[in-house]
């Protein structure tokens, strides 16, 4: 695990080496989230000031924190594993004494926790001080909140490596990167709560894994879900980091066989 | 003899192509890379393996670190299979592929040493030492703390053997290591890589187009075309083998008529009025004794160099001769 670890942190100074471009992903972030601040906030008020358990107070803490949690979670689909299938470079993964899912997710694992300190966190305190949001005042929703924040980290990494491994057999992953990037933001609960969405599609949404990467972590570190729920969610989000890693891992195998270095 | 480091057995890998003549881009070609190859290197060797573009070189070692499955054939190194045991082999062999980079592009060079060692579970007083003997042996100090990126292909070359090299890998595997580098860079290159092995032992297995680094590097050749072994032995008996030729060249002490019909020699040229003159010869059929004392009987010599056959036309020579 030590040698994962240190990947782990090989990908934190990767992408700390990148501050500016961290300040313009906490400008974006920021502009997006006053403008879901400006949907959603009306929304709640048209609908008498309750929306589905949202209060004004609350729908700012859900704004504010998947705000805080976008540059940590990959919701775009890009990985380096395909792009690394792409150009050839993944035979270098192959001839390093490393598990070759687990160095690509304990990267990205890296990656998303050092996007919290220059753009989750401030874009946390950024709508706290300028709209305000309705927090917890007990520790244990915190507690719970960052094992659910990390493990949603994880899941994340591990389903875009899933998805990278497409590269083995379609080398351009362009097209299902798109793809991925539409449906799992909106499924993640990126844009509004998936309570929000009509039955159907919130029992669709649920059958992903895509909650456990964002609303379900969102859930719980603004209280909005207590006690036994919480446990509830916590354990849907083992069952995905569970599944994403299998299939993960079962795509390296076949792929690995149909693998053809490009580039020579 | 000692067990090979690396043996192949009837290896073969073949790829499946798109064929851009079938209709609607479904009919697929096979393309065999590697064809019924069986080689054996042992310990400490150094070999070169060469072959023109697309022989098959760069899928073999593919195959032998255990990125590539093999279609059929077996195939072991350092002892081992490299597909099931492709974690443990990866501690023993250290590869270095010219145009791939295993250092963290973002980090100064000196972290990519520290993460690498990690990865080989290196101690810490292990890695230091090493660090330290291949910065001063590969001449990394003024580079170190500078990132990847910013570092100049040569710099980033060095680093890169380094890389491969800080675990102490019994086997070193190089495809095209020199590719792009100037004369000085790869002169260096080929000095650290034959102390190296001078020191520790190393086995070097090296794919090029450099003849060079062949001649200087290497004790033994594979030729390797269309993924069949067209040639395995020493640089000295591949010459031999393609009927390449050595060439005496003479510097007449005044004008001489061409120098022909020298027993098993031909006339290349004559420059000057005839005064200096170059002569092939058959060096399995004559010898550059006999050919200058069949000189030295029609003029007077006053300097003379032998010229070695050029590794480049007897490749060229071995690919000719079979087809």
């Amino acid at each position: 695990m030590r040698i994962y670890g240190r990947l782990l942190h090989a990908g934190i100074r990767q992408q700390s080496t990148y501050r500016l471009a961290a300040l313009g992903g906490l400008i974006a972030n920021a502009t997006f989230g006053f403008l879901k601040v400006a949907m959603l906030f009306a929304t709640v008020r048209a609908a008498g000031g309750t929306l589905h358990g949202y209060d004004i107070g609350s729908m700012s803490t859900y704004i504010w924190l998947s705000q805080g949690m976008l540059g940590s979670i990959n919701l775009n689909g890009r990985t380096d594993f395909s792009d690394r299938i792409k150009t050839g470079d993944v035979a270098i993964d192959f001839i390093r004494p490393l598990n070759v899912q687990g160095a690509h997710v304990a990267t990205e694992l890296g990656r998303s926790i050092w996007a919290l300190i220059p753009r989750g966190v401030p874009s946390i305190l950024i709508g706290a001080v300028v709209v305000g949001m309705t927090v917890p005042s007990t520790p244990l929703p915190y507690l719970a909140g960052i094992c659910s924040l990390l493990l949603g980290f994880v899941i994340s990494a591990t389903a875009v490596y899933s998805l990278g491994t497409a590269g083995f057999w379609l080398i351009e992953t362009h097209g299902i990167q798109t793809l991925y990037m539409v449906v799992s933001g909106f499924l993640a609960g990126l844009f509004v709560p998936i309570y929000l969405f009509p039955h159907w599609l919130l029992a669709v949404a649920e059958v992903t894994p895509f909650p456990s990467m964002l609303m379900y972590p969102t859930n719980i570190l603004s209280g909005r879900t207590t006690g036994v729920d919480t446990v509830a969610l916590l354990a849907q989000q083992v069952f995905w980091l569970g599944v994403t890693v299998l299939v993960g891992h079962a795509l390296t195998v076949r792929g690995r066989r149909k693998l053809e270095v490009q580039g020579g | 003899m000692s067990e090979p480091i690396i043996a192949t057995e009837h290896l073969t890998r073949r790829f499946s192509r798109r064929d851009p003549d079938g209709r609607l881009g479904l009919r697929r070609t096979t393309l065999t890379a590697v064809d019924d190859l069986s080689i054996r290197i042992h310990p400490g060797e150094a070999v070169g393996y060469i072959g023109a573009n697309g022989a098959g070189k760069s899928t073999t070692i593919k195959m032998l670190v255990g990125i590539l499955v093999p279609t059929s054939g077996t195939v072991r190194t350092c002892g081992r299979d490299p597909l099931r045991e492709r974690r443990q082999l990866a501690r023993e062999v250290g590869v270095v592929f010219g145009q791939r980079s295993q250092l963290w592009w973002d980090l100064p060079l000196r972290e990519s040493f520290t993460i690498l060692g990690a990865i080989h579970e290196q101690g810490r007083a292990a890695l230091t030492d090493r660090t330290d003997e291949l910065v001063t042996t590969l001449g990394l100090g003024d580079f170190l703390t500078t990132p990847v990126r910013a570092l100049s292909l040569g710099q980033r070359m060095r680093g890169e053997v380094a890389a491969a090299l800080l675990h102490r890998p019994r086997l070193v595997i190089l495809d095209e290591p020199t590719i792009g580098l100037d004369v000085l860079s790869k002169q260096q290159l080929r000095e650290f890589l034959t102390a190296e092995r001078g020191t520790h032992g190393t086995t070097l297995l090296l794919t090029t187009h450099d003849m060079g680094d062949i001649e200087r590097l290497c004790d033994r050749v594979l030729v390797v075309d269309h993924g069949h072994l067209a040639y395995a032995g020493t640089l000295d008996d591949l010459a031999r083998t393609s009927g390449a030729k050595r060439i005496l060249v003479v510097d007449l002490a005044e004008s001489a008529s061409p120098l022909t019909g020298i027993p098993h020699t031909e006339h290349l040229s004559s420059q000057g009025n005839g005064v200096r003159q170059q002569l092939a010869f058959d060096p399995d059929r004559t010898s550059a004794a006999k050919v200058l004392a069949a000189v030295s009987e029609r003029a007077e010599v006053l300097d003379l160099s032998i010229e070695e056959p050029d590794i480049e036309d007897v490749v060229r020579r071995i690919y000719h001769s079979r087809m």
